[in-house]
């Protein structure tokens, strides 16, 4: 299958000062793709270019062969959803009020499906339970799965008139607790199994090594690295790109990589 | 994860909750409305019955025209181009509130406050100076000189405070409140320097626009009045789901397929042409903007579909209901209106102040 959202040679540049530089990266259907990478090495950057917040000021993102420049607002939203990194919600809206943001005007749905989409959208977030309470009122965490619940939303409407959908999520389990950050991380890989293309920005490199289909690795506005993820998370790669001795193992269960600074190792 | 059917039943009954709530409280607004109008009619310097205002009033609306006793020419040709002229005020300064708070996403935004008033007060008070220096055969331009120019007054106030107060999608509460402040200093320190140059006649106008009062009002005006706010309401509508987007913001009211440089635009005319034309026809009253979406936001929660509606409906309560005051409190002689929104506005925007202090809310 071909990709939904693909970055062409991709940079992008503010004050003169690069901060991606000539990317290409294909977010493909029914897998799950995550950036990995130091802080300021332009994943949320390139996050918002393949989202078509900032134009590129070079290279070109396309959404199935059209470039997403000549897209309206209108006709982006019904392609990709974007959950950003930090979301301060100005008006006294109750968390379902919040999910419903994501569906009001997005794709054909009835008054009735769109309660029910709000509905499993919450469920799915482990948010159900914070329908009625204030937005402004949950904590950091729970905030984030509604502002998850309301991304889910919006792909849901706008499955209703397009099948193909890309699903952008930046940092989406800061300041979540663990089994919120597996039980996100799983939906976010259940809606990629049901042919929805997910990017992903992570910091945890085991979470990331146990959700990637594909992981990319970004330093300094390119992407050094990418594949899968034993092919990614090579000691020497990640030592070196984040300036700290790292051990790369595996568990007893998995092929995939565990990756933990090596002076846990050592210490006492 | 699973999911109990009761928990579903409460999420829907959730919807249902809140539709009912805006119904009932847009019924009450409607009867409140119907009750302030009929105060305005009935009450004066001249007392005229209620059974007596609805006989004349019957008598206008069958077209059998207006008999010329004195209570019939008060309700037709004073008192009701009056009430038309306050509620459509207030429903337009109530509206522009509720979208200048949308669109700064703070509720603290208001015309008056934020200098956009003062603006419009500028230009009207140029009009009226500078007016009566144009030549001779200009001079028919006047009437519709005055309202023109308070709108280019409000447009340049409202561009000048969005341009100032929001950097990259995000305003800052202290920079939007200040930078009012200096757009206030600046339009009353113009309106010194043409106080200071105009006759007294032309004195007696500024001082009437800086209070604001609906005592010049009539059919005229009315009429003028008229399709700047059936704009507005016709126009609301495909504002609200921008302007609920907009609240988790700007990057995120892109991704939800909002078009924001269309969505801002069509806001800052609208506020400018509302406070233009509520200026022109009644001078700066202030207030209104910020005291009306607040009651209906704390009823009826932040959903513009209904917030919109309902501010203009509180806005038009609030005005006509003032004028009543206005009117009545130290009969036969009358209140500037402006300086009776002020005195109920300001210490209702100082609670405010207050109740935030914890951080943001309603």
């Amino acid at each position: 299958m071909t990709s939904i959202l693909s970055a062409r040679q991709v940079s992008y540049s503010f004050r003169r000062r690069p901060l991606v530089d000539a990317v290409s990266l294909d977010v493909e259907p029914g897998r799950m793709t995550v950036l990995i990478g130091p802080n300021g090495a332009g994943k949320s950057t390139l996050i918002r270019l393949m989202s078509g917040e900032l134009r590129p000021t070079s290279g070109v993102v396309l959404c199935e062969d059209e470039d997403l420049a000549r897209f309206s607002p209108e006709r982006l939203a019904l392609r990709r959803t974007v959950m950003t990194q930090a979301i301060q919600v100005s008006s006294p809206f109750l968390a379902h009020e919040i999910v419903r943001l994501g569906v009001d005007g997005i794709g054909r749905v009835s008054a009735r499906e769109r309660a029910r989409i709000v509905e499993q959208c919450l469920a799915a977030a482990d948010a159900l339970h914070l329908a009625a309470q204030p937005y402004a009122t949950l904590s950091g965490g729970e905030q984030r799965r509604v502002q998850f619940a309301r991304a889910l939303a919006q792909i849901e409407a706008a499955r209703t008139v397009h099948d193909r959908q890309a699903l952008l999520l930046d940092e989406p389990v800061a300041n979540l607790d663990l089994p919120h950050q597996l039980a996100l991380l799983d939906a976010a890989r259940a809606f990629a199994r049901r042919g929805i293309a997910v990017l992903a920005v992570l910091h945890d490199f085991n979470l990331a090594s146990r959700y990637a289909d594909v992981l990319a690795l970004m330093n300094k506005g390119e992407i050094v690295a990418c594949g899968d993820p034993a092919s990614v998370q090579r000691r020497d790669l990640l030592s070196e790109v984040f300036a700290i001795d790292l051990t790369v193992g595996t568990t007893l269960a998995s092929e995939r990589p565990l990756v933990v600074p090596s002076r846990w190792l050592s210490e006492g | 994860m699973t999911v109990s059917i009761d928990e579903i039943g409460g999420e829907i009954s959730l919807e249902a909750d809140s539709r009912r709530r805006v119904f009932l409280t847009a019924a009450g607004l409607v009867a409140l409305l119907a009750l302030v109008a009929l105060l305005s009619l009935t009450h004066g310097a001249v007392p005229v019955p209620s059974g007596r205002v609805a006989g004349i009033l019957v008598r206008a609306i069958e077209g059998r025209g207006v008999d010329p006793t004195q209570d019939s020419l008060i309700v037709i040709h004073i008192r009701l181009p009056r009430l038309f002229l306050g509620m459509m005020i207030g429903a337009a300064l109530a509206m522009s509130g509720a979208l200048m708070q949308g669109l700064f996403r703070n509720p603290l935004a208001d015309p008056g406050l934020a200098g956009v008033s003062a603006g419009a007060g500028l230009g009207a008070a140029l009009a009226i100076v500078l007016g009566d220096r144009l030549p001779q055969g200009l001079a028919g331009l006047g009437s519709s000189a005055l309202p023109a120019a308070a709108f280019v007054g409000a447009l340049a106030a409202t561009s000048t405070l969005y341009a100032v107060a929001t950097r990259g999608g995000r305003t800052s509460v202290a920079t939007m409140l200040l930078a009012g402040v200096a757009l206030a200093a600046l339009a009353s320190s113009f309106i010194g320097i043409l106080a200071y140059v105009s006759d007294d006649r032309q004195l007696r106008d500024l001082t009437f626009w800086s209070m604001g009062s609906l005592g010049g009002a009539n059919w005229v005006k009315v009429a003028a009045l008229a399709p700047v706010t059936a704009l507005m309401l016709a126009v609301a509508p495909f504002l609200s789901r921008g302007l609920n987007a907009l609240a988790l913001g700007e990057a995120e009211a892109f991704h939800l397929g909002v078009h924001l440089e269309r969505l801002k635009a069509a806001i800052v005319f609208l506020v400018a042409m509302a406070v233009g034309a509520s200026v022109a026809a009644a001078g700066v009253i202030s207030f209104v903007g910020i005291v009306a979406p607040h009651a209906v936001r704390l009823v009826v929660g932040p959903d513009h579909r209904a917030l919109l509606p309902l501010s203009v409906a509180v806005g038009a309560i609030l005005l006509a209901g003032a004028d009543v005051l206005a009117r009545t409190l130290v009969s036969p002689a009358e209140l500037p209106i402006g300086v009776l929104t002020a005195a109920i506005g300001a210490p209702f925007f100082l609670w405010l102040l207050m109740r935030r202090s914890g951080g943001f809310g309603v």
